[in-house]
Parts: C-alpha cells; structure tokens; sequence
C-alpha cells in the first residue's frame, strides 16, 4: 500500500511539472518582466531539481506542511482548512446512504424473486443507475429546494455554527450522489444473494430444518456479500470524484469546487494536495476492501 | 411403519412434466431401502418430496407421505420445518458444494441441534465433536475449527453425514452419496453408513443409479422407471431372479465398465 | 443466445434506435435552428409549436436537446474508439506475449482503474486545457486501461484453446492468429464493456461541460446545457428536465444493451 501511495504521489507531482503554462507568467500578469520571474521562480524553488522538489514536497506532505498556494497568497493546508470537512461529511453520507439503501432492499428484492414489488424495483433500479448524480441533484434543488421549499438552494452553515443544519444541508446532495450507486449495489447484491440462493449448501441448509429467513440470514448473506464489500468499497473513491460535480449543484464549499477554482488558476499545489488525498482514498478502501474480504472469506485468508 | 408413500405424484408446473406417476413406497424403522434408476426416472424428485426440499410453488404433488402416520404433503411449511433434520436428515451428492465455504465445518455439524433442542452450548459441542469422531473424522478438535476447503473430498461427504446424524434422526435420505467419490473412499462412505445405521437404528434410503452401490448397503431395493416403481425386493432375490425387463438390464449393466456421471 | 427474447436488449435496442434515430434525422433538419434566438418567444413552456418549450433566449429546447444529444454521442464513440483500438493493441500484445512489460503495464492498469475517471479528466484537464477535440483524447486515454485489461484476460485465455495452436501448426505467424484468429472471439467479451465504457464516456463528458471544463461554447453539449438551465429552474425546469432526460435515455440505452448482451451493466 506505501509503495503505491508512493508511486501515485510522485505521478501526481511530475504531472504537474511538465505542463504548457507556466505558474509564474500567470501570477505576474501584467507585471511581467524576466528579472521578476527569475526571482520569483526562485523564491517559489521552480528553478531547483524536479527530484529534489518532489522530496521536499514529499517530506513537507507527511509532516502536514502542504506547501503554498500560488493564487491565494496562503499555505495550501489554510486554503483546505474547512473545505475537506465538507466534502469529507458529504461523501461519508452518500456512503452509509448507499450502504443503508441497498443493503436491506437487495434482500428484500431477492426475497420477492420474479413477484410485482421486484419487477418494478428492478426496472426503477436501471433508470436510477442512468441517472447522473449532477442532474439528480438539479432535480432535487427544483423539487425540494424551488417547489417544497424544504432547504434553500445555494444556502449553507458553517459545522461549527449549527451542526445540525450543516448535516441538513448534505441531505439532499448525499442523496443525489447515492441514489444511482445505491441501485448498483442493490442490483448486485440481489443477484448475488439469487445466485447462492441456487447453490448446493443452501439446499442443506434448508433439509436441517432452517427457516428461509435463517437460510439467508446465517448461511446466504456472508456468501452474497463477498462480492459486494469490494464494489461498495471502491464506491467511496467513486463518490468522493461525484461529490466535486455534486458540490457545484448545490453551492457547497467543498473541495470540488476549490480544485476547479485551482485547475482554472493554475494553482498546482492545491491540485496536487487534492489528487493526492483522493489517491489516499482509493489507494486506502483498496485495502479495506481486501482487509474485509480476507476476514469473511478463509479461502483467501489460508491459501 | 416409518414411512408410507401412497400413490405419489409430482407434476412440475413450469415444464408440466410428471416425474412422478403413483409411487408406493414403505420403509420400517432401521430398514435400509435402495431407490435405483437412471437420470430423469423420478428417483431423486421423490427423495426431494418426501424431504420436502422440493419448491412447492413449482410443483403440483397429490398422493400422501406419511411419515410416522402424519402427512408431510398436508404439512405447513412451519410444521415440516420440525420434522426436516430432526426426523429426516440428508446426505447429498457432492459434499464438494454442500457445505457452506465460510462456515467452520464444527458449526455445520452441530447446526441442527441449534435448531431443534435446547441444550446447552457445551453440549452441543460435546454432541458434535463425538459424531465427527464417530464418521471417522481426524482429530475431532482441530478438524471443528477447519472449514470445507481444508477437507478432502471424503472428509467433506463424512462431515456431511456427522452433521445429519448427529441429532439421530429416524431416516437418512442418501442421495448418491458416493457417486462423486473416488472408488476406494465409496466403499469407506458406504461400510460408515452402514455402521450409523446399524449403531442408531437409522433407516436409509438410498438414491442410487448403481445398483452395485445399492447392493453393498440395501436389504431391499426398489426399481424406478419413467416415475414408476417397476419393481421391489429383497435384494439378494432381485439380483438372483430380478422379474421386470428394465430391472434385468439394469444388473447385466453391473459388470462392464463403471462410468461415476450421472 | 437469442436476441429476441432477450428483454434487456428489446428494450435497450429500442430506447438506444430511438435516440440514434433522433439525433441523425437532428443532423439534417430540426423543427427551428438549434442557435436562433426568439425574443417574442422566451421560456415558453412545451406547447405545440416548441414540443419541449424554449430557453431564455428563445431558441427551440428540442432543436438543442437534439443537437446536444448528438455531440454528446460523438464525442462519447470517439473516446471509446480510442480507447478501444488502443486498448486492443495494448491488451492483445500483452496477454499474447506475457512478460515483464506485461506485469509492468497490468500493475499500471491496475492502479489507473480503481481512479475515478472524473478526477483523472479533471487533471489532465487542467494540465492541457478544456474543448471539444482535448476532452475527446482525454476521455479516450484514461479509457484505454480498463479495455487493455479485458482484452489481455481474454486473449491469454484464448491462446491456450486448441483452434489457436491449429492454427499455429498451420504455419500462422503470432500477428495472424492473434488479429485474426483470436479477435473475432473475443467480441462477445468485448461488447458489453463497449456499451459500458460508452455510457461512462456520456456522463463524464456532462459531468465536466456542466462543470465548465468540457466542451466550450459554441459547441453544443448536453452537460453544457444542463449549467445554462441550472439558472433557469424556476421559470424554465423543462429545459434542464429535458436535456438531463436525453442524457438518461442514452445511458440508460446502452446499459440495458450491454446487459442484454451478457455484460452487468455497471456503470463504475
């Protein structure tokens, strides 16, 4: 897991350092002259060694000191401060919603195998995975927000003001980035349940004298959900990249709408710093997700 | 009487196919009876009636199976869930897939008394470690705390059979048990099956396309064609002077070459 | 596998001809010019005249919709065309031939897919700049990973079956069996991850214009549309009702056909 952090950080920041654009003409604008730029280059380090830098940049990163934002004249960390709360709080909803959503409706599907109530979710369930999490949230600011006046469109709380209020509202974009992935999750959970539904052992489960809610509950579900905990895992990654969209819908302050004010500034290090932390979040559920894997299943776990 | 199967039939609804067309069967408590016929002539789906593992929304099923005197077929779901594993335990084909892969082997084992008594943690463990000793399990202790991958084939099909007699049930439905088997472990799986019974007083009944098979276990066999029973006896007297035609090729099919699918 | 009876794909193949249909008969004629402003006719609500209502500036939702769909469609078949034909050299050449440069670019694949494409578009995005032609080889490079690996685990697969090593003992050179011999097997394989990637192309390419990042005015896109009618919620929700429900017919299309051909239909 550290070598692949390692590597994904070192891609990231040479990425950025063979880019037509150059950081330093762009802060100067007008002022331009060649003499300030030298200095200013300097000032900034961009005329040492691309190793070097990738080192104190590293160094710097693990020790919490992110560097400094060109555009907005503070360190990147300050620049941060606050937004990956939101974003953070946003994507840790969408995902005990989608969690929350698929898991007992999958069953439920499975339970009802081929009746009305299934069909009709299984149908819903292909429109809802069309859906982007961008125009659902549109959907949602002119149903709930514009039409029953539930929240205000655009508004937001600060969490150390009203905690409450802040978490009211992430509801709705949470929701707009869970609903499409909670139909996936649905869909294959209740595939695979139906899928050991058919398997040998159930059969025995069932000749002991086990109820059908016992043959799920104690044999099925740890066998149905080993396909699942990795796909919901690797979601996390996937709603963090949704939340950045998603908070552009709803006005929220997050990091997704710093990264495409930075993109649109050039303001690398910001990017960069993000990138990275979303590269941690993918790099880290891999793992989770394997960690998880490992302890349901002893096939992987003893060979 | 054990069991009494008057004129059972079994319609599927969804091919409409009757596997089963008026089947009379007894067994007496502690008899061992064989079912032999070959692939599609009804053997198994009456085993799966009479077990009630058989989807009843699948199928159409007239006739009775008395077990004990009472009618599994007029039974609720609820009211077979008390005889299934308690009264009536089964052994499958291939112990490969009947055991659940992420559940440890001790706790399969000991399941149906969790459902079906009361009694104390302990004992139970005590119960299931002694029935595992009991198939022939290695080392008891350490072979509970394994799970099914870990076990070779032929352990896997005796921890089957610990985990359906472990409770002492009245009647063992073996459904090809050895068929899956290598040929040295089939006559190991079929001399314990032998020896549970005979120790428990269990009745078998076993499913069988190999009538070699039914011969080295059954002091009765029934013969099963197109859903019918073609014929029934004693198994030295069937294999001596078997009556039906079928029944004649089925034994001068013994002694060529074995193939072990069904 | 018979097709016909198949409902997934029934319904996919009808919803995806729909929407193809409408956007080519939207190639040579719309009921207004997708760009012509009407200033007597602003935000009007669908009637019978504008079918699906008109924008803030009056011009014809239906002929935008339609052009949208169109530009979205083609820019997400050329991402798919890239990735594909380079995900076909590069994951026919790997898992024929195996190796170090096999496992060094299947660890690289590897640590490229579990990324959520969005970000990847974003960043390369900000290193090269938004547009059309940008978005599209964007789009299309980050696609060549999760195609290089199927076709890899599929033709080392193949390569082991008898008709390959018949086809050897007939004196056919590696290239000749593996374009030739191998391919034509692996399309079932391949066409529900061509439905999929499709679909993941479409709303990465709305995600991003919404955003401001995609494709740039004057181009039409769907995603494009979908910020302008943001604006116009109140007074005009049938603008971005509209535009958002082009974009779900399409996935929603293509991600019945994939599943209709043996594929799961998860968008990732």
């Amino acid at each position: 897991m550290a070598v692949t952090l390692l590597l994904i950080s070192l891609l990231a920041f040479l990425a950025f350092q063979f880019i037509p654009g150059d950081p330093v003409t762009n802060l100067l604008g007008s002022d331009y002259t060649p003499e300030r730029a030298a200095a200013l280059r300097h000032e900034m380090g961009l005329d040492r060694n691309v190793f070097v830098r990738y080192w104190d940049w590293l160094t710097g990163f693990v020790t919490g000191d992110m560097g400094e934002s060109y555009s907005y004249g503070m360190t990147v960390g300050q620049v941060m401060e606050g937004k990956g709360a939101v974003t953070a709080a946003l994507s840790l909803m969408a995902w005990l919603l989608v969690i929350a959503i698929s898991i007992p409706l999958g069953i439920t599907l499975s339970r009802y195998q081929g009746g009305r109530l299934d069909r009709v979710f299984v149908a819903m369930n292909q429109v809802f995975m069309a859906i982007p999490p961008f125009f659902l949230g549109i959907l949602f600011t002119y149903v709930f927000g514009l039409v029953l006046k539930l929240f205000v469109p655009g508004g937001f709380v600060r969490p150390e003001q009203d905690f409450w209020g802040f978490l009211g509202y992430l509801v709705f974009p949470a929701l707009a980035i869970a609903i499409p992935k909670a139909a996936m999750v649905t869909k294959l959970l209740r595939s695979s349940i139906l899928g050991q539904m058919g398997q040998d052992y159930v059969r025995t489960a069932y000749s002991r004298g086990n109820s059908r809610w016992s043959v799920l509950k104690k044999h099925v579900l740890r066998n149905a959900l080993l396909p699942v905990v990795t796909f919901v895992a690797m979601t996390l990654a996937d709603i963090v990249a949704g939340s950045i969209v998603v908070e552009q819908v709803f006005a929220l302050p997050g990091l997704g709408r710093l990264l495409l004010a930075s993109i649109g500034n050039r303001d690398y290090p910001v990017v960069q710093c993000i990138v990275v932390i979303i590269a941690f979040v993918v790099v880290f559920m891999n793992y989770l997700a394997d960690v998880v894997t490992q302890t349901i299943d002893p096939r992987i776990r003893l060979g | 009487m054990l069991l009494d199967i008057r004129d059972l039939h079994v319609t599927f609804l969804s091919t409409g196919k009757e596997a089963v067309r008026g089947v009379d069967l007894a067994i007496e408590p502690g008899q061992r009876l064989g079912l032999v016929g070959e692939s599609g002539s009804g053997k198994t789906v009456t085993a799966m009636a009479l077990s009630g593992l058989i989807e009843r929304w699948n199928v159409n099923m007239t006739g009775q199976v008395l077990f004990e005197g009472k009618d599994l077929l007029a039974c609720s779901r609820e009211e077979l869930r008390r005889v299934q594993g308690k009264d009536i335990g089964v052994v499958f084909q291939e112990p490969m897939t009947s055991l659940n892969p992420l559940m440890k082997v001790g706790r399969q084992v000991e399941e149906v008394l969790r459902i079906h008594t009361d009694l104390p943690a302990a004992e139970i463990r005590r119960m299931a470690l002694e029935a595992m000793e009991q198939v022939g399990l290695p080392d008891p202790e350490r072979t509970y705390e394994k799970y099914p991958h870990q076990l070779s084939g032929g352990q896997r099909q005796r921890a089957v059979i610990a985990s359906a007699m472990v409770i002492h049930p009245k009647l063992l439905i073996c459904d090809e048990p050895t068929t899956a088997l290598d040929v040295t472990v089939q006559a190991q799986i079929l001399a314990l099956l032998r020896d549970v019974s005979d120790r428990f007083g269990v009745a078998i009944l076993l499913i069988s396309h190999d009538l070699s098979v039914v011969r080295r276990l059954c002091d009765q066999v029934a013969v099963m064609y197109q859903g019918r029973i073609v014929e029934r006896g004693e198994t030295d007297a069937i294999f001596r002077a078997p009556q039906d035609e079928y029944t004649r090729r089925l034994i001068a099919a013994i002694p060529k070459k074995r193939k072990h699918h069904d | 596998m018979d097709l016909r009876h198949n409902k997934n794909f029934t319904a996919g193949a009808f919803i995806t001809g729909l929407m193809v249909g409408l956007i080519l008969i939207g190639m040579v004629w719309t009921p207004y010019d997708p760009n012509a402003m009407d200033g007597r006719a602003k935000m009007l609500a669908p009637c019978a005249r504008h079918i699906l209502g008109t924008d803030n500036f009056g011009r014809d939702i239906y002929s935008r919709v339609v052009e949208g769909a169109g530009a979205t469609a083609l820019i997400a078949a050329a991402t798919v065309a890239i990735g594909l034909v380079a995900g076909l050299i590069i994951g026919g050449v790997t898992g024929y031939y195996g190796g170090w440069l096999d496992e060094v670019i299947m660890r690289l694949n590897d640590a490229l897919t579990a990324f959520p494409s969005i970000l990847l578009a974003l960043v390369l995005i900000a290193l090269f700049g938004g547009g059309k032609y940008k978005i599209i080889i964007a789009l299309g490079v980050l696609f060549i990973p999760s195609f290089a690996r199927i076709v890899r685990a599929e033709v080392a697969r193949q390569k082991s079956l008898d008709y390959v090593a018949s086809a050897r003992l007939m004196g056919a050179g590696d290239m000749r069996i593996l374009f030739l011999h191998i391919l034509p097997n692996i399309v079932p394989v391949l066409l529900p991850s061509v439905a999929i990637g499709f679909n993941n192309a479409v709303l990465a390419e709305a995600s991003m214009s919404y955003l401001g990042v995609g494709v740039k005015p004057p181009d039409a896109s769907l995603g494009r549309m979908l910020n302008e009618a943001q604006g116009y919620l109140m007074s005009a929700p049938w603008y971005a009702i509209s535009a958002g429900a082009a974009i779900i017919l399409l996935v929603l299309g293509f991600g019945l056909l994939s599943e209709g051909l043996g594929g799961d239909g998860h968008a990732s």
